[in-house]
């Protein structure tokens, strides 16, 4: 690498029409809510610039603090759920046949790629109280009827007189599971960029002198790969907390988070200064988490996410 | 044999609970992708991942407005979305957004990509970090962020297609490029500068051994790069829906404000048609970067 005085006209150019861009179609527009945040509204569309703190101690009100409150452990939850399922992935991933594991790595990966929206669209359909899942309980529920009405079990109505569909969308559920949908190759792909690198002899080593499989699990496989699993809980963690469609989408009438409060105060309900205070919380939560991590797995360059 | 020295005690403790009446290798201890709960879990993991997805594929097929029950196969939804005005204007301002978005974000994110390879200059970790921003940062923040910006300084609306679509496209620019400076640069630290040397010492000029030498071996990060901004300026819903108006609807918003009210057969032949064009796209980018440089993250 050389320094940038060997060749300032070559430096220039290569510099400057990305920081322009970067500078002023990306910091400006944050800068530009930044200040908004200490804005009072005076009227339908005007601000007034007033340097108040109003805004972020609107956030500390118990309604805001609930949807908070609710935001994180749903994001918690959601995240959690993404490790239980993305770690025997990984890990089966990484012990799979060469040839194999390219393959699974991009049936894991090949869902991010498509579009957020059409992966919702898909869950809700999959989900409604018309949807595949009620569908299949629906014929299970009549294959086991008719059991019972020939083995003359019906009086009794064991399994109810009809049908009634799982509510399993527009809730709580639905979101988390959405979440999980979603965020869970971004869980996989740290976990196994890290048991992948794992020194398979250790396993060897723990399992001959007598651990069993768990045993060599819990006390050797998961402190190794700790870097690998906080930079995959913090990965899910912070774009569940700030996820604005998926509840949007599949949560009911109270399942909202962060960015359905924000959405609406930039949209129906025309509050822009609390809005742009709202968002910039959830930055500082984003940038705390970022810290939380490269502190932990010892990385610094900003580039390498 | 070598292998038999370390696994012989549970390969001793494991004959006896054979059970198997066909023929068939004993699972050694760290086979793990040969035990079959392992392959239960990840075939059921798997089946979570795609059903979903398949079955909205399967369905934009199905010759039934019910949308449950298989009726026999047809391509009418594919006509009905190719004939709803409102849904393909959306469609072809998404492809139009995504294409302008891809050329001035890959030369962006490439130059970005040389001069964080090429230079050390002060304040450099503080620009690597500011680059990285837009790929941290909630998507919601950025949207609003955006949304007031163009209202702010006034971008004029109502311009004549596609200038009208500008704002979203400068919007998708912030935000893709520095993913395409990711990919290059992690491609660009694979390159042995010697040869850059040797170049020049052959006399070629600067200029020469960049497009002789030293952007020949860019090319596939490049590639991958640019095939990763068309896909996140295809997918992107969120900043997009702060960033559109009226008469500049994209895909996603479209759905968006379709699958609000009704999920129809005509959303799901439009969704299979964009998700074959991201599949493609995606596998051609996986394709050029090389597997041992650089990954997405």
């Amino acid at each position: 690498m050389e320094s940038w005085k060997t060749n300032r006209a070559v430096f220039w150019v290569l510099s400057l029409p990305g920081s322009f861009w970067l500078g002023f179609f990306f910091l400006t527009p944050l800068a530009l809510i930044w200040i908004l945040s200490f804005g009072e509204k005076t009227g339908i569309i005007t601000i007034d610039i007033t340097w108040t703190l109003e805004n972020y101690i609107r956030a500390l009100e118990p309604v805001y603090l609930e949807v908070v409150w609710k935001s994180i452990w749903i994001s918690v939850l959601a995240t959690v759920l993404c490790l239980a399922l993305a770690y025997p992935m990984a890990f089966a991933i990484s012990f799979a046949p060469g040839r194999w594991k390219p393959l699974l790595l991009m049936a894991v990966m090949l869902p991010f790629w498509i579009n957020l929206l059409i992966r919702t669209y898909a869950l809700i359909a999959v989900l409604r109280t018309r949807g595949y899942v009620n569908f299949t309980l629906e014929w299970f529920w009549e294959k086991a009827d008719a059991v019972l009405t020939f083995i003359g079990l019906e009086q009794l109505e064991l399994i109810g007189a009809r049908f009634e569909p799982l509510p399993i969308l527009y809730n709580n559920f639905a979101v988390i599971f959405g979440l999980v949908y979603v965020f869970m190759p971004f869980m996989v792909l740290p976990l196994y960029a890290n048991i992948e690198k794992l020194d398979k002899s250790f396993l060897e080593a723990s399992l001959d002198l007598g651990a069993g499989h768990w045993r060599t699990l819990r006390s050797v496989v998961v402190p190794l790969t700790m870097p690998g699993i906080v930079s995959g809980i913090i990965l899910v963690f912070i774009p569940c907390l700030g996820s604005f469609l998926t509840p949007d989408l599949l949560g009911g009438t109270n399942a909202q988070m962060i960015g359905n409060v924000i959405e609406r105060q930039f949209k129906a309900a025309n509050d822009w200064p609390f809005g742009s205070a709202l968002s910039f919380l959830l930055m500082y939560a984003t940038f705390g988490a970022l810290a939380i991590r490269s502190v932990l797995s010892g990385r610094q360059s900003g580039m390498e996410i | 044999m070598a292998e038999l020295t370390t696994t012989a005690p549970h390969a001793v403790r494991s004959a006896p609970r054979r059970r198997r009446w066909f023929r068939r290798n004993d699972i050694g201890p760290l086979e793990y992708s040969r035990k079959i709960w392992v392959q239960l879990f990840v075939g059921a993991t798997f089946l979570m991942l795609y059903a979903p997805i398949i079955t909205l594929v399967a369905y934009s097929f199905n010759d039934s407005r019910r949308n449950v029950v298989w009726k026999g196969f047809t391509f009418k939804y594919y006509i009905k979305a190719w004939n709803n005005d409102g849904l393909f204007e959306a469609f072809m301002n998404s492809i139009t957004i995504a294409f302008m978005s891809t050329v001035i974000s890959t030369i962006l994110g490439a130059m970005v990509a040389l001069l964080l390879w090429r230079f050390r200059f002060p304040g450099k970790a503080a620009y690597e970090g500011f680059m990285a921003l837009p790929i941290v940062i909630p998507e919601i923040c950025m949207g609003v962020a955006m949304l007031v910006f163009f209202a702010r300084i006034g971008w004029p609306s109502g311009m004549p297609w596609p200038l009208n679509l500008s704002a979203i496209t400068i919007a998708h620019i912030a935000f893709s490029f520095p993913f395409v400076a990711v990919v290059v640069r992690a491609r660009m630290s694979g390159f042995n500068r010697e040869l850059e040397e040797a170049s020049k010492d052959l006399g070629a000029s600067e200029w020469q051994t960049f497009w002789n030498v030293v952007f020949p071996f860019m090319k596939p990060g490049i590639v991958a790069g640019a095939l990763l901004a068309f896909t996140l300026s295809l997918d992107d819903f969120v900043i997009t829906f702060f960033t559109s108006g009226p008469d500049t609807v994209t895909f996603p918003v479209k759905v968006y404000s379709m699958v609000r009210f009704s999920v129809t057969p005509e959303v799901n032949a439009a969704s299979t048609l964009l998700i074959v064009i991201t599949v493609i796209a995606t596998l051609f980018a996986m394709k050029f970067q090389a597997p041992d440089k650089g990954s997405a993250h």
